[in-house]
């Protein structure tokens, strides 16, 4: 089969043939697939949501499928017709699904929202966070109320890297610049071009690693790489169970580089009654950062499913 | 044409060109990945193959086996493995050399098996080992087909090699896995063509091996 | 919640619901490969100057690598089965072409024209006698179309949720348990040896003059 050197020859006239070839097995397979997936019943088919479901979705970690599962579970009891659509990725992807009308409700952090909309928005307080969002969101989007419960991101050193260079508890990121050129850093791979990320990090704090690892978002990857010492820091979660576990050294951030990160849910408001809005800020209300941990660490930790943990919780505290 | 447009973009990026995420260390980072793992199914894929198309046995075992690393799924296995040996080139090349073994060894096999028995049972006539015979005389005449194994098994394993990215290594499908996550249509798009080309050059590279390497008495067949 | 069954709830799938899903992500672009495939090879057989130029673009086509392939095509389908679906049809295409048109080519002479001499018309003479005969290369074709599609399914984890049992292999690393990744590696594995037996069966069916139990002298290697 010596095709290739004699097909060089001639391929470029007859790109167009094979273009007409694909475009032709798009349209097929759009035929084929639309006829394997009427039964409605593939929570995976369908792009657009369903006129009265309520749509949540949720990115791609631990923490954001269980803070999917208590809004969707809490909008449920009261009688809304709710479908997940989890995993879908990073905020990315998320945020141009919720504009686009696939997703009605996304459980997000405030601070981190914002700074995925205005790179170089200040943040000052929850609140003012919170109205600088609404303010730059597309005109379909609103924010509920945030809940008290908070999950940053943070530079955490391992233990290891926290003995040598002579770094505690009270050690800020100023103090990691004439160490961060023998570190090497760790996170999720949109970590490396997000403003509270790499390009934050070096033009707030100054701070210039020696190379970046693509890792995940805070997940079993990024601990298990800065446990054993694959990366010397990485972005872990406040909320991570692993950092007791395994030692980890969260540095302070007096600049407040990462601002607030308040969980809220990101909703499409047109597509929710009063009631869901009600229901969502219920949840929202109750939920504090010492609950987030625990509820983080019975899925992680104790491998129990987030959405058994989300109803357990949701029961106890009387929202369903 | 949009698709032109990110790749002219990612390439006339001057931060894409240097540094330990620019395209020279990815690059090579991919071709090292590449190489050893052609190199390690081949070692296994090469001898076993002449082997057993010189003795014409265990050809049902072979069939067998390659289905069966056929079968196993790339991905699935690199995330396994991964998870369960930590984050270093072996969950990477396990699968990528589960990957190439079967196209190497059936060619193989197939190869030297359908050589004309004529000159064989001629060397065999003028007293040659069966060591000779399968050098001097089978390997000649089976190499353009073991070539193409070959070629098979490389040009798979490059365009395969870009899972490496998804537990954390390099090569050239970092660009394809953080352009999924940042968005960044420019790094998908120029990371995928550089694939494409490496999987290209690969192919080029063994017009010309087999334009070296065979007999022009058997080239012209 | 660690046994190999227990499936996160966030994947909204039950083990056997993954696995028909799978199969039906996997199956239905190597059928639509195929419907596409025969045409196009029948076009390479009756004009010989097409082959190459098809076999340079198709070629080129498989370099492309899977994942590269479903992200750029998620801003024109979506995070959907359909993104997933598309280049894996695009991949069968590529096996399959030169699977059938080398099956065609090898029909004897003599015996297309023993078939025109019985008063075949084109249509009928390839349906009747060229496709036939050139079964054993299609189904190595289909064999390795399949097998590859079932493996590849798998990567549209990453492009979120949507790799049937793939999605075992994300939910594995998310909640770092390792069970649900052997889980979808064996029951992938299994599912593809299944078909490939299935896809050796058909063709005992269709050709019932081959010798039983010898295995087509054609190797099933494509590109």
């Amino acid at each position: 089969m010596t095709f290739t050197a004699r097909s060089s020859r001639s391929r470029t006239r007859h790109t167009g043939a094979a273009a007409v070839a694909l475009a032709a097995a798009a349209a097929l397979l759009a035929g084929c697939s639309s006829d394997g997936t009427d039964d409605g019943d593939d929570p995976l088919a369908g792009e657009k949501a369903e006129a009265g479901t309520v749509v949540v979705g949720s990115n791609n970690f631990a923490e954001s499928t269980l803070l999917a599962d208590l809004y969707g579970e809490a909008l449920r009891a009261k009688g809304v017709k709710v479908t997940y659509k989890h995993n879908i990725g990073s905020r990315e992807t998320t945020y141009g699904l919720m504009k686009n009308g696939s997703v009605t409700v996304l459980p997000e952090y405030n601070g981190s929202l914002l700074a995925y909309l205005d790179a170089k928005a200040e943040q000052k307080s929850a609140d003012a966070v919170d109205e600088a969002v609404k303010a730059k969101l597309d005109k379909s989007l609103t924010l509920l109320d945030s809940s008290p419960a908070e999950n940053k991101d943070s530079v955490s050193v391992n233990a290891a890297t926290a003995k040598k260079y002579e770094l505690t508890e009270s050690s800020t990121l100023a103090d990691l610049k004439d160490i961060a050129p023998d570190l090497v850093i760790g996170g999720s791979p949109e970590f490396q071009t997000r403003q509270q990320g790499l390009k934050g990090l070096e033009s707030v704090y100054g701070l210039k690693f020696k190379s970046f690892k693509a890792l995940d978002a805070g997940g079993p990857l990024t601990q298990a790489a800065l446990a054993k010492n694959t990366v010397q820091a990485a972005d872990i979660f406040t909320t991570d169970p692993a950092i007791d576990k395994e030692g980890f050294v969260v540095l302070k951030d007096p600049e407040n580089f990462f601002g607030f990160a308040n969980v809220t849910p990101l909703v499409r408001e047109g597509d929710l009654s009063e009631k869901a809005v009600a229901a969502l800020n219920a949840v929202s209300a109750k939920l504090d950062t010492e609950t987030l941990r625990d509820l983080d660490s019975q899925v992680q930790t104790d491998k129990k499913d987030p959405l058994d943990v989300a109803k357990a919780w949701l029961q106890s505290e009387g929202l369903i | 044409m949009n698709v032109l447009n990110f790749v002219d973009a990612f390439f006339s990026d001057s931060a894409h060109w240097h540094g330990y995420d620019g395209i020279p260390r990815r690059l090579l980072e991919h071709v090292q990945y590449s190489l050893l793992a052609l190199g390690l199914a081949a070692a296994i894929g090469l001898p076993v193959g002449l082997l057993t198309g010189h003795t014409g046995r265990g050809g049902n075992v072979l069939a067998f086996l390659a289905t069966a690393a056929r079968a196993l799924p790339s991905f699935g296995l690199l995330v396994l493995i991964a998870i369960a040996l930590g984050f270093n080139l072996l969950p990477v090349m396990i699968p990528l050399v589960v990957l190439a073994v079967p196209p190497i060894l059936v060619t193989t096999y197939e190869a030297v098996r359908s050589v004309d028995p004529a000159p064989v049972d001629a060397a065999r006539g003028m007293g040659m080992r069966e060591s000779r015979v399968l050098f001097q005389v089978e390997l000649p005449v089976a190499l353009p087909l073991i070539l193409s194994g070959l070629r098979s098994a490389a040009i798979q394993i490059v365009s395969t090699a870009t899972i490496a990215a998804y537990v954390s290594l390099g090569g050239l499908g970092r660009y394809i896995v953080d352009g999924l996550y940042q968005r960044d249509y420019e790094k998908v798009v120029g990371g995928a063509t550089l694939v494409a080309v490496l999987a290209l050059t690969t192919l080029a590279l063994f017009w010309a091996a087999g334009r070296f390497a065979v007999s022009p008495g058997v080239r012209r067949r | 919640m660690s046994g190999y069954f227990d499936i996160p709830s966030d994947l909204q799938n039950t083990w056997a619901g993954l696995i028909g899903l799978h199969l039906r992500e996997a199956l239905l672009p190597v059928l639509a490969g195929l419907v596409l495939a025969l045409p196009l090879a029948q076009l390479c057989v009756r004009f010989r100057w097409l082959y190459p130029p098809v076999l340079g673009v198709t070629t080129v086509l498989y370099a492309v690598p899977s994942l590269a392939f479903f992200v750029v095509l998620i801003d024109y389908t979506g995070q959907t089965e359909l993104t997933v679906m598309i280049p894996l049809a695009v991949y069968s295409l590529v096996v399959l072409v030169p699977a059938i048109v080398d099956g065609v080519r090898s029909v004897p002479q003599e015996t297309l024209a023993a078939a025109t001499a019985m008063g075949f018309g084109p249509v009928r003479r390839y349906l009747q006698v060229q496709l036939p005969i050139a079964v054993p290369a299609l189904v190595a074709g289909l064999r390795v179309a399949t097998v590859s599609s079932i493996s590849l399914v798998s990567v549209g984890a990453l492009i979120g949720n949507q790799g049937a049992l793939g999605n075992l292999l994300a939910a594995a690393q998310k909640y770092d348990r390792p069970e649900l990744a052997v889980n979808s590696v064996v029951t992938t594995a299994v599912l593809a040896i299944a078909c490939d037996a299935a896809l050796v069966g058909l063709r005992l069916l269709l050709t019932p003059w081959m010798p039983r139990g010898t295995a087509t002298r054609r190797p099933a290697v494509v590109k």
